[in-house]
C-alpha cells in the first residue's frame, strides 16, 4: 500500500481564526470568523461550511452573515454533539478549519424585485438572517419584505438586539412571537403559524423563504399556501447532517436528491413530492 | 474491429504467475462451503475459477472498507490531504460486479471529483469472467441486463473449456496479454464457440422477476408507500449486511482518530449503512428514517429509482449478494414480485 500526499483534495481545510466568541443563549454561542491570509469565504446567502476541528471532527453549520460583510462571516452554534460541544470550549483567537461553503443557497437573483415574506422558527433564524441582511443590505432591489420570527421562549431569541432594529425600520414589515412568553415580554404569544394569516401580501409577486426545524414546515407552508402564493415561489431550507459536503456520503440524501450539493435551499415546488423530504 | 486472444486453460498459471511477479494480483479465492472472497494469489492453482458472487465485492479495492483521507499535527495546525492506494490487477470479475464498478465510477467522477477515488481506480486493472450459466438462485442479473459483458474491463475472459477466449478491450490489456507468450490469436473456430456459447446464454438467462427491465423503474415511482416496506419493517433487524455486501453501496461516515501522543491524528472515512438507524438523523434527534421500513425503501430506492433519475441506470447488478447475506431472509426477487403483485 503506499501513501501520497496529495495537493488537491476535497477534504483539505481553510485554516480560520475565530476574532470573537461569545454565548447567545444558553445553548447558542455566536463565533465571528476569519479566513487566515484574509481571503473572503465568498458564499452566498443560505451556504453552509464544515467546521473542522482536528481530532474531533466535522460538523455541517450554516453560515449566518450576509456576504456583503466581506472581511469576516458569522456562525451561530447550538451545542448538541461531539464537534459542537467542542466548539463551545473556544473562544477568540483560537484556531479551527473550515471546508467551503457548500450547497445552493437562496435564489438571489430570482428573488430580485419581487416581494419577500421570511418565516423563520427557533434557529431557522440563523442562516435566513444571510439572505434578511444581504436584503437590507440592497434594500432598493427588493419590493416590500415582511419578516415573521418565532421562538419558545424570549430566552432562546437570537440576535435580540439586531432583531430589534429589523422591527424599527419603516421598510420592513416585522412581527414575532413566542410558544411561551416570560412576564417581561411585551409581543405575541402563540406560534408561529398563528402570525401568518394577517400578513397583507400580493400572492403574485411574493416569495416566501421559510427555514425552521423539520417539525415546522408542514404547519407553515399549510398557513403560507392558503396565502396562494404559488409553490414555485416558496423555498425552503433543509436540515442534514451532511459529512462530506460534497455529494458522495448519503447521509443528507432526500429522495435523488443530495441536501449539501442540490440544497439545502429547494423551493416547494421541487421537493413537496418526495418522501421524506418535508 | 474487436480484438481477441485465446489462452489455453493449462496456462492460465504462467500467466498469473507471470503477473503476480511484477504486481499484486488479486482473484476469487474458495473461503469454506460456498463462500468466496477476493485475495491476493500468486498462482493460477489458488483461484475458484467456478464461484458464486465473493461475500464482499470488488468495491472494497475501489472504495475501501476505511481510507485515511487526511493526516493533521494539532500543535501546527496543518492538515495534509492522503490517498492511499495500490497498484493490481483483478482478475476473474463477474459482469454483475463489472457493472458494480461502473456504477461507483460514475458516482464519484460526479463533480466535484472524488480524487482519491479516481486515481486508486487509474491504478487497478480489471481482468473479467463471464458467467456460463446462473451462480445461484439469488442472482437477478438478466433483468438488470448484466448477465452479459457491457464494458468496464481491460481484459474480458470466456470459458470455452479447454480455452479461455479473451476479449483485449484496452491498450493496459494489450500490455497484460504481452507480459507473457502464452497467448495466441483468435481463430475463427473459436471465435464461433463463442458466438454460439452467447446465443445458448440467451436461452439460459431470463428474467429472475415478473416485471420487465424497462418497468423496473415505474414499479418503483408507484410503490413509495406500498405495504411491503410494512412487511420487511417486521423481518429487518437492520443489520446492515444487506448494505456492506452491495457492489453500489458507497455511503461513508468520517472519523477522526488521534494517535497516542494526541496530537498527530488521522481523519478517515469508513464505510457507513443506510440502514443502521442513526444514520439520517440530525441535531436535536430528529430521524428522517427512523423505521426500518424507511430505510428498506431507501435501500431499494438507491438502486431502481433515484440513479435512474440522476444517472439514467439502475443500480442493482443483480449480483444477489443483499438476499444471500440477509439473516432475516429479505429477498430481493421477493420483494419485487409482491411489489409487482401489489400494484398491479
Amino acid at each position: 500500500m503506499k501513501r501520497i500526499e496529495l495537493k488537491e483534495s476535497e477534504y483539505i481545510v481553510a485554516p480560520a481564526k475565530i476574532l470573537e466568541a461569545r454565548m447567545m443563549t444558553a445553548q447558542e454561542k455566536y463565533f465571528k470568523i476569519t479566513l487566515e491570509g484574509g481571503t473572503s469565504l465568498d458564499h452566498e446567502p443560505g451556504q453552509f461550511v464544515m467546521v473542522s476541528l482536528l481530532g474531533i471532527g466535522e460538523a455541517p453549520i450554516s453560515i449566518s452573515s450576509s456576504p456583503t460583510k466581506r472581511s469576516y462571516f458569522e456562525l451561530v452554534v447550538r451545542n448538541v454533539g461531539k464537534v459542537t460541544n467542542a466548539l463551545h470550549k473556544m473562544e477568540a483567537g483560537d484556531s479551527l478549519g473550515i471546508r467551503g461553503p457548500f450547497g445552493r443557497g437562496f435564489p438571489v437573483q430570482i428573488l430580485e424585485g419581487n416581494d419577500l415574506l421570511f418565516v423563520a422558527g427557533g434557529l431557522g433564524v440563523v442562516p435566513l438572517r444571510s439572505l434578511i441582511n444581504f436584503v437590507i443590505d440592497n434594500r432598493r432591489d427588493f419590493g416590500k419584505v415582511h419578516i415573521l420570527l418565532g421562538c419558545k421562549k424570549p430566552a432562546d431569541l437570537l440576535f435580540a438586539n439586531e432583531i430589534k432594529e429589523w422591527g424599527k425600520r419603516l421598510d420592513v414589515n416585522f412581527n414575532c412571537t413566542v410558544d411561551k412568553a416570560d412576564p417581561d415580554w411585551k409581543g405575541n404569544i402563540g406560534l408561529i403559524t398563528s402570525l401568518i394569516p394577517g400578513v397583507n401580501l400580493n400572492p403574485k409577486r411574493t416569495f416566501a423563504v421559510v427555514v425552521g426545524p423539520p417539525i415546522m414546515y408542514k404547519f407553515v407552508l399549510i398557513e403560507i399556501l392558503k396565502k396562494e402564493i404559488p409553490q414555485k415561489q416558496i423555498y425552503v431550507s433543509l436540515e442534514r447532517h451532511m459529512k462530506c459536503g460534497v455529494g458522495k456520503c448519503g447521509h443528507c440524501q432526500i429522495a435523488q436528491y443530495y441536501c449539501c450539493k442540490d440544497g439545502p435551499v429547494f423551493s416547494y415546488d421541487q421537493i413537496k413530492g418526495n418522501v421524506e423530504a418535508l | 474491429m474487436q480484438r481477441f486472444a485465446i489462452l489455453p486453460k493449462k496456462d492460465l498459471d504462467v500467466f498469473i504467475s507471470a503477473l503476480a511477479q511484477s504486481q499484486k494480483v488479486v482473484a476469487p479465492v474458495a473461503r469454506g462451503f460456498d463462500n468466496f472472497s477476493f485475495a491476493e494469489v500468486s498462482s493460477g492453482g489458488e483461484i475458484a475459477l467456478k464461484y458464486i458472487p465473493t461475500i464482499l465485492p470488488p468495491k472494497k479495492y475501489f472504495l475501501p472498507i476505511q481510507e485515511t483521507i487526511t493526516s493533521y499535527n494539532k500543535r501546527e495546525n496543518a492538515l495534509n490531504a492522503i490517498l492511499e492506494y495500490e497498484k493490481m490487477v483483478i482478475f476473474g470479475v463477474h459482469t454483475c460486479d463489472l457493472a458494480g464498478i461502473q456504477c461507483l465510477n460514475m458516482v464519484f467522477a460526479d463533480k466535484p471529483k472524488d480524487i482519491n477515488y479516481i486515481i486508486r481506480k487509474n491504478k487497478i486493472a480489471i481482468i473479467g469472467l463471464e458467467c456460463n450459466d446462473y451462480c445461484d438462485e439469488y442472482a437477478s442479473c438478466h433483468v438488470v441486463g448484466n448477465h452479459l459483458p457491457n464494458g468496464g474491463y481491460d481484459l474480458f475472459f470466456t470459458d470455452l473449456g479447454d480455452v479461455f477466449i479473451v476479449h483485449i478491450n484496452t491498450m493496459l490489456g494489450d500490455e497484460l496479454v504481452n507480459k507473457t507468450a502464452v497467448f495466441k490469436p483468435a481463430d475463427a473456430k473459436t471465435l464461433k464457440a463463442l458466438e454460439s456459447l452467447r446465443q445458448m446464454k440467451h436461452s439460459i438467462f431470463k428474467d429472475e422477476v415478473n416485471v420487465k427491465h424497462e418497468e423496473l423503474k415505474l414499479l418503483f415511482d408507484r410503490s413509495l408507500n406500498s405495504k411491503v416496506w410494512e412487511d420487511l419493517n417486521k423481518r429487518c433487524v437492520a443489520c446492515g449486511n444487506c448494505t456492506n455486501v452491495c457492489p453500489t453501496c458507497y455511503c461513508f461516515d468520517i472519523i477522526d482518530e488521534p494517535n497516542l501522543d494526541l496530537n498527530t491524528g488521522v481523519r478517515y472515512r469508513r464505510w457507513d449503512s443506510c440502514q443502521n438507524e442513526p444514520f439520517a438523523k440530525v441535531a436535536g434527534n430528529e430521524n428522517f428514517r427512523k423505521e426500518r421500513s424507511q430505510r428498506q425503501r431507501h435501500r431499494y430506492m438507491r438502486k431502481f429509482k433515484y440513479p435512474v433519475d440522476k444517472y439514467s441506470r439502475y443500480f442493482c447488478t443483480g449480483c444477489g449478494r443483499c438476499s444471500r447475506t440477509c439473516m432475516a431472509s429479505i429477498k430481493l426477487k421477493e420483494t419485487i414480485n409482491d411489489l409487482a403483485k401489489e400494484t398491479k
